[in-house]
């Protein structure tokens, strides 16, 4: 319809010869479609499964145990507060010790060197990590990945107590 | 002397190899490909530095986005059907076999039990347009736990072993419900959590 009779008719009586069809035919149209579905295919894969990261917690104590005392010169206490803050002290809080709280950060130089520097000091230390209500889940994921960076031998997931938020309140960090 | 004449090269090159390699890809991709199961909820995980990979096959996911609602979803079709009448028999709700159907395509769902059945004889379209109330998984109407214990049984009964627990939760998700989720799977002796995380590379010793 569209395509030029290119060869038409020319009149003249040339010798008739069968036509020699190439053996060759055009792969365009066909390599087109190839890559087509290849990158279709590509970008629809679900490469990768996600990664997932253990995390276990301590069984549920029967009435009658005796509940595990912990001794403040091992403990180590991590806060997180809200957009982003971190705060940490040594020691446990009680009514009339009130330990030095102090402000950190998430990156490499804020609370995994303190982690590294107390775990050197300190093998038998316990990290107790307390997410405050306006932390975000983000938060939880990135301390609980620095335990497994820092190595830590024995860290736990606590709810975090009124006098932990007064001690952030009254910080003022 | 005669003249130099310049090789003509022909333009079109054989396009051979690069078509079989071409081909060669496609059949691969399209025989490893398995198409991401249409979620619910769109869950930005956070990254951790974490290598452990989740298993290919029985998983209860339990997302937790950032509006504080929580989804429940199972990957194995089988189980789903019994965990449906399981659940479905406890709230005094029934199912279809149409319904029963679309809910074991489903891969998450967050809508209590109780409207469960009107949300599975609508369509994929109008299924996502509605939006979504999360699952009750409060102590008043803790219909979260049941599909959690219910799966369990379920794939213990399909299987032989409890599924694997993971958890997804958005990154902007609050820790209350994440931590009101874990308190109640602890209070089932569900003790060992798998977070879905995206990988990280591991920082470099020394830093």
């Amino acid at each position: 319809m569209a395509e030029i009779q290119q060869q038409a008719d020319s009149g003249k009586g040339g010798k008739k010869r069968a036509k020699k069809m190439s053996t060759k035919i055009d792969m365009t149209p066909m390599v087109d479609l190839a890559f087509l579905l290849l990158t279709f295919f590509m970008l629809t894969t679900t490469f990768s499964k996600p990664t997932v990261m253990q995390l276990t917690m301590p069984v549920k104590p029967k009435p009658d145990d005796p509940p595990q005392e912990l001794k403040a010169s091992n403990a180590f206490t991590i806060l997180m507060g809200e957009n982003n803050k971190i705060y940490y002290y040594e020691g446990l809080l009680a009514d009339d010790v009130k330990p030095e709280l102090k402000a950190s950060s998430y990156d490499a130089n804020g609370i995994r060197k303190t982690l590294l520097e107390r775990r050197q000091r300190d093998p038998k230390t316990v990290v107790l990590i307390k997410p405050a209500d306006k932390s975000n889940y983000k938060n939880m994921v990135d301390i609980l990945d620095e335990m497994n960076i820092t190595d830590q031998r024995k860290y736990a997931l606590v709810d975090i107590s009124k006098a932990d938020e007064e001690l952030i309140k009254t910080s003022g960090l | 002397m005669p003249k130099v004449k310049p090789h003509r090269t022909s333009p079109s090159l054989d396009m051979t190899p690069m078509v079989d390699l071409a081909f060669l890809l496609v059949t691969f991709f399209m025989l490893t490909t398995k198409f991401a199961p249409e979620e619910a909820v769109v869950v930005d995980t956070p990254s951790s530095t974490s290598e452990i990979r989740l298993p290919e096959s029985h998983v209860i996911t339990i997302s937790v986005d950032k509006d504080k609602r929580v989804f429940f979803g199972m990957d194995d079709a089988k189980p789903k059907l019994d965990l449906l009448t399981r659940v479905g028999a406890k709230y005094g709700v029934s199912f279809t076999a149409s319904q029963a159907k679309t809910f074991s395509n489903l891969s998450s769902f967050g809508v209590p039990v109780q409207q469960l059945p009107d949300f599975l004889s609508r369509d994929n379209e109008q299924r996502k347009a509605i939006k979504q109330p999360g699952i009750p998984a409060d102590s008043l109407n803790n219909q979260f736990i049941d599909w959690v214990v219910e799966a369990q049984a379920a794939s213990r009964k399909e299987f032989g072993k409890p599924a694997f627990i993971a958890i997804k939760g958005d990154g902007n998700a609050d820790v209350p419900t994440v931590k009101r989720v874990i308190k109640l799977l602890q209070d089932k002796n569900i003790n060992r959590f798998n977070l879905i995380t995206d990988l990280e590379s591991k920082p470099v010793a020394g830093n």
